[in-house]
């Protein structure tokens, strides 16, 4: 059984404007020790499912099912979901400043952090841990540091400190929404480099929440692509970049600065994604499909495609439909692998 | 030989920052671009590249006279424009254009397209009302926006849509220069590669020439001719595009290139990621000789005190210039970094030390 098991998860807000159709019936698995990144366009709904999971949307409707480690999320007390978030699911979000208190140091906050599960361990202990923490992510003088407070360190810093919160009793599951969309590429190749540590450390598994392929290549073991509140698309990374099914999938890949030779033309999606108020019928992504027919107006069930049994697509083309988007390396990317 | 269209001679921009310190106010200046030269050439994209606060936008606002430079000279089409008044930078104005990042805030929620597009030829006194409806018009058509639209408002575009209102009207009198700060940074691939083809077509249909400003390595890559690096307010590498990144010289660029993320992940798992330790340092109080010397692995002793020239290193042709006593060589790479996690107590021991 795998370390979480979502299955047809549907979230609903009612909104001024009418009801917002935010995830759609969303199913995907996690393994123990693996990475599962999520990618899909801005309000594809890839934060709502997972904030949803672990009991953080208010005031909408969830329809599904969540089941973490044997215990079934969705509808379970407000005290079983505080237990889990943070002792065994981990989270990381996109603006770390947004989740310290500024008013505290950091040493503090992770000390309580720690203490809120476990109110044996003193204050010292506590402090002493935190430390260790900051230490373990990799902030410099972490033993000096634990008394500064958040607006004394850069952004990956308190990326980083927010890991270390996260990852501070060792959960099996680590939460990490848009974790580097904020930071520099140096600061967020130092701060994938701390995620990839842990995981090898104390093989902690990891839902990557980004819209960045290039981040997903990296670090993925598993892909979901994320349409319209859907999976599109489930597949390990190298069928995903190499032998994508679905044409949402396939052109994204195409549209990339990096798979066109420098000053061509890119192969851009033709339209914009749809309204979440009113999601077309069918499949989500026919009215901008270039190989939509007939069949596309009843919704593809997620099946599965290629000849592996972890690769599914949500697409009525046929299953063994190849493509080689990716086959050929891009040039500018072989430039890079060139490079000394 | 031709001349270029815009080149910046020593260009030096700070600004007056006030900290509160514990017994006195002190006012410290912000180096934000220091000593920067740089020309374009007619025709051609300058890609302009670097990590947040490096001066890459102060720059910006420098050529297009929002600021005020501190010391040297903008010379464009052959005028020295460092000083123009108000007035004379109008007839420069209709040249040289800027196309913004954020294509939820440069426009005015309240007005409507039409209007906001029309703009310059307000500005500029160009045409009648009439004229200047169909010049909106058709410039709506020219980068894909239904030129019914011309009564709507900014809200009922999409990102992508904002972002052509945005090159529209930094469009309508036909620049010659088009200054573009992360014009697609705001956006989503697919959209993104949309805005990124018509910005290509537009400068092919009126040979605009642009200076494409981006923190994003592989979109900068795809649509310049020449890149240039900067570093805390310096430029620090100045190549053509493709020299850029199969030899860098800078041990900056060499590290900005391998922390960029590649969507391909035969080229992810074969390649060395080289951390850089530590952080930016503040521009207020930015190292003394080579910027870059608190974080370069290849720095030496004489790094924190010689300002290193931007200039052709190891035989170089005159068009590849880097500012570095170190250099790497043909194919030579930096050196492995410190693990990022784990020794940081010995780390900062030596920081300790050395403090
Ligand atoms: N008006 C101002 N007053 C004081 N400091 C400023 C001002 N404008 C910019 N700076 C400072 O100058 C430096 C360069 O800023 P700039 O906006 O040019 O960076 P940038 O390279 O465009 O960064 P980004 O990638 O974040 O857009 C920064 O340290 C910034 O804080
Ligand atoms: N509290 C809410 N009320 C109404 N709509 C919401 C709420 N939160 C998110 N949404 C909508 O749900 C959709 C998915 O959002 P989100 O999960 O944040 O997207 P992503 O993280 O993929 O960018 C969007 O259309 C968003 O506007
Ligand atoms: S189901 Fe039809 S419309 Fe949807 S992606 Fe497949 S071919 Fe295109
Ligand atoms: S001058 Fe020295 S510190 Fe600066 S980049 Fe070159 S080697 Fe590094
Ligand atoms: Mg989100
Ligand atoms: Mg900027």
């Amino acid at each position: 059984m795998a370390l979480l098991e979502v299955r047809d998860l549907h979230v609903e807000f009612d909104t001024p404007d009418g009801v917002v159709h935010a995830v759609r019936g969303l199913s995907f698995d996690v393994e123990r020790g693996s990475t599962l990144a999520v990618v899909g366009e801005s309000g594809s709904g890839k934060s709502v499912a997972t904030q949803t999971i672990t009991g953080l949307t208010r005031g909408a409707r969830v329809t599904g099912s969540a089941v973490f480690d044997g215990t079934e999320l969705l509808g379970a007390s407000e005290e079983t979901l505080r237990a889990v978030r943070g002792a065994r699911i981990g989270m990381i979000f996109q603006d770390p400043l947004s989740s310290l208190h500024p008013y505290y140091t950091v040493g503090w906050q992770v000390a309580e952090m720690i203490r809120a599960h476990d109110r044996t361990v003193t204050r010292a202990m506590a402090r002493e841990r935190a430390a260790e923490l900051l230490s373990l992510v990799g902030i410099p003088r972490a033993r000096r540091r634990v008394d500064d407070y958040p607006h004394q360190f850069s952004g990956g810093m308190r990326q980083r400190v927010m890991i270390a919160m996260a990852v501070a009793l060792d959960p099996a599951l680590l939460i990490a929404d848009e974790p580097t969309t904020a930071l520099d590429v140096t600061v967020q190749a130092q701060v994938l480099e701390v995620m990839q540590q842990l995981q090898d450390r104390f093989g902690t598994a990891i839902v990557l929440i980004t819209h960045d392929l290039g981040v997903v290549a990296e670090m993925a073991d598993e892909v979901v692509v994320m349409y319209a509140g859907r999976a599109m698309e489930v597949a390990p990374r190298r069928e995903l970049f190499y032998h994508p099914h679905h044409p949402y999938s396939e052109g994204l890949l195409r549209s990339l600065p990096s798979r066109g030779e420098p000053g061509s033309r890119l192969v851009p999606v033709p339209g914009a994604p749809p309204s979440l108020l009113d999601p077309p019928q069918g499949c989500p992504f026919r009215p901008r499909c270039p190989h939509a027919f007939a069949d596309c107006h009843d919704q593809p069930p997620l099946r599965p495609v290629g000849g592996s049994p972890d690769h599914l697509s949500a697409c009525w083309l046929p299953p063994s439909r190849g493509t080689t988007t990716g086959e050929v390396p891009a040039p500018a990317a072989r430039e890079l692998q060139e490079a000394p | 030989m031709t001349e270029p269209l815009l080149s910046l001679e020593h260009l030096t921009k700070t600004f007056p920052v006030t900290s509160a310190g514990l017994f006195r106010r002190r006012t410290d200046r912000v180096h934000a671009v220091d000593d920067v030269s740089l020309e374009v050439m007619p025709g051609e994209t300058l890609g302009l590249v670097g990590e947040t606060g490096c001066g890459k936008s102060t720059l910006a606002r420098c050529i297009t006279r929002l600021h005020d430079v501190d010391d040297g000279r903008i010379v464009f089409a052959g005028e020295d424009i460092t000083h123009h008044s108000r007035v004379r930078m109008r007839g420069v104005r209709r040249d040289v254009q800027m196309v913004f990042q954020d294509p939820y805030g440069s426009l005015n929620p309240r007005r409507r397209v039409g209007s906001i597009i029309g703009d310059p030829f307000v500005i500029h006194d160009v045409g009648t009302p009439a004229e200047r409806k169909r010049s909106v018009q058709e410039l709506m058509e020219r980068v894909g926006l239904n030129p019914e639209h011309y009564n709507r408002f900014p809200a009922e575009f999409s990102g992508g849509q904002r972002q052509r209102i945005g090159v529209a009207r930094a469009l309508a009198l036909r620049p010659r220069l088009m200054i573009c700060d992360e014009p697609v940074s705001a956006l989503d691939v697919s959209i993104q590669a949309q805005v990124l083809n018509l910005l290509l077509d537009l400068q092919d249909e009126f040979g605009l020439t642009y200076v494409f400003i981006s923190h994003d390595l592989s979109v900068v890559r795809h649509v310049s001719d020449r890149i240039a690096v900067m570093y805390l307010g310096k430029v620090v590498e100045v190549a053509p595009s493709a020299e850029l990144f199969t030899q860098p010289r800078h041990p900056y660029t060499r590290a900005l290139l391998s922390a960029l993320p590649v969507a391909d992940p035969d080229v992810s798992d074969s390649r060395r990621r080289i951390v850089l330790a530590g952080d930016l340092p503040t521009p207020t109080n930015p190292p003394a000789g080579c910027r870059f010397h608190t974080r370069c692995p290849r720095a030496r002793e004489d790094c924190a005190s010689t300002v290193p020239p931007v200039e052709p290193v190891l035989g170089d042709r005159p068009e590849h210039r880097t500012a570095c006593l170190h250099p790497l060589g043909d194919g030579e790479d930096l050196a492995a970094d410190r693990p990022a996690v784990g020794d940081s107590e010995i780390t900062a021991t030596e920081e300790e030390l050395s403090a």
